[in-house]
């Protein structure tokens, strides 16, 4: 057995107790018992939207990395250009194999001058700790397993920023997109980061699990009169898929480079020394312009039958790729999917472009991604 | 959550309400619509053909999965219920009135349906 297999009984939250309480339906992921909805999953993706939603996301994988070479250690393991970023910002990237295969994708805030965190998928945490671990061989930096260390609430939607100001003296309007400062909310010590998955604005909160139902219900009081609701991973995911955002596991994988995934730009290689996966990602980026893979694309429905991973693209009868996600789109009111498909027939529009929906080939349109882009 | 006393139940979480003039209702449990989540759309049974019990005769499509509809008796279908058609949230908000799914003329008494206490006990609803 791996020392990433997930354990036989699922791990519970700090939240747990209060999840059942509030009568969610729980769903096995990636080893944690987690809210897969409290109520209708619809209604919870058109509040993120529309008012606000509280998640709890103490799944994700946290380590962090100090020492005077922290910045270079994550230079040298990852594919971008960490330490160019500045204290309390924060960076999407990825962690690759020396083969250019994506292990991971990743969050990492600069928490200080030499101490960054990551945050990792939950189902491949334990992989990028031991390839961080590996990698950092002969830097002066160190590894730190803080999984146990942090429970995350997010709080997400247009009436986010309101609810949090209520409740912590931070500077909210100062903190960016993709930034993130230490503050105190509801009297709890967290790092407030403005991230999200969702398309919406929004915060991500780490606290010490001890701290999280303070936390949480702190939240819940102060948003309620603003619409927020307790929001689980099934909205997630269709808030993640109208916002065009990649999840590892359907449009990330081993077998893909980040250029196989339209994501290229995430691959610094004008950063100063070498990184693991360098040689053959640079090959994957010539390819990639030589010979274009297959795109990830949007695909919207005509009919009402849900594209689901793993369904085939079909034009003419032929296979021209494969959907990695699919699932009734609540703001579109259509199923949407992103799919990857063969170049010549990924621009908006292309006709004659469906998806075999368990045998019959129903049409669908080609779009460009995002389905969704909230008006800032 | 109860499952009324009048009706029979499947093991596959459809329901069959006592026949008139030898046409039942059929639609799917509170506990099978709680378990799909949000239903977006419901492919049943045209009228006029004729379902078999304990076979697939359509799917119901939710925000995470697709399951088949299995008809818990054999017979022709009369009747498709065109409000979840049209709005197939019914299923979730009213899965033993407003949400059933069809109506079919018995041709055969089904063999393996449970009573409402027995399906509670089976399903752990």
């Amino acid at each position: 057995m791996s020392s990433n297999a997930a354990p036989l009984t699922p791990r519970r939250t700090a939240l747990d107790a209060l999840h059942r309480v509030l009568g969610a339906t729980m769903t096995d992921f990636a080893g944690w018992d987690m809210p897969l909805r409290y109520g209708s999953e619809r209604d919870e993706h058109i509040a993120v939207r529309t008012k606000a939603g509280l998640f709890d996301l103490s799944h994700m994988g946290e380590i962090t990395v100090t020492g005077p070479q922290a910045g270079r250690l994550l230079d040298h393991a990852l594919v971008g250009n960490l330490s160019s970023v500045g204290v309390g910002r924060a960076r999407y990237t990825m962690i690759c194999r020396a083969d250019g295969g994506i292990l991971d994708d990743l969050i990492v805030y600069r928490l200080g001058e030499s101490e960054y965190m990551v945050v990792a998928n939950a189902s491949n945490a334990q992989v990028v700790l031991d390839a961080l671990t590996e990698r950092a061989a002969g830097f002066d930096a160190a590894v730190r397993d803080d999984r146990d260390a942090y429970a995350l609430l997010a709080i997400q939607g247009p009436e986010s920023p309101g609810i949090l100001k209520s409740l912590t003296d931070a500077g909210l309007e100062g903190l960016k997109y993709y930034a993130g400062l230490p503050g105190t909310v509801a009297g709890v010590p967290a790092l407030i980061a403005r991230t999200g998955y969702t398309g919406e604005d929004g915060f991500e909160l780490f606290v010490s699990p001890a701290d999280a139902e303070k936390l949480w219900q702190a939240l819940t009081e102060a948003g309620s009169s603003a619409g927020l609701v307790p929001c689980g991973l099934s909205c997630r995911d269709t808030l993640r898929l109208e916002a065009g955002m990649p999840l590892y596991g359907h449009e990330l994988s081993t077998s893909l480079t980040p250029f196989d995934a339209g994501l290229g730009r995430v691959v610094k290689f004008e950063k100063e020394g070498d990184f693991v996966g360098r040689e053959a990602l640079a090959e994957a980026a010539s390819r990639a312009q030589e010979n274009p893979p297959r795109v990830l694309v949007g695909l919207i429905a005509e009919g009402r039958r849900v594209p689901r991973a793993g369904y085939p693209v079909v034009a003419g009868g032929e296979v021209v790729g494969e959907v990695t996600s699919g699932a009734p789109s609540p703001t579109l009111g259509k199923p949407i999917a992103m799919a990857y498909v063969d170049a010549e027939h990924a621009a908006p529009g292309t006709p004659g472009v469906g998806v075999d929906i368990r045998g019959s080939h129903e049409p669908y349109e080609v779009v460009a991604l995002p389905f969704y882009k909230r008006r800032k | 959550m109860s499952n009324p006393q009048q009706l029979r139940y499947s093991k596959e979480h459809e329901w069959l309400s006592a026949a008139e003039d030898g046409v039942a209702t059929v639609g799917i449990t509170e506990f099978a619509a709680n378990a799909l989540g949000d239903v977006v759309y419901a492919q049943l049974p045209e009228v006029g053909t004729t379902v078999t019990e304990g076979e697939t005769c359509g799917e119901l499509e939710s925000t995470k999965s697709v399951s088949d509809l299995y008809s818990p008796v054999s017979g022709e279908i009369t009747e498709i219920n065109q409000d979840v058609v049209d709005d197939p949230a019914l299923v979730n908000t009213a899965p033993f009135e407003g949400g059933w799914l069809f109506k079919v003329r018995i041709a055969q008494e089904p063999k393996d349906l449970l009573s409402a206490d027995e399906y509670t006990e089976f399903s752990g609803s």
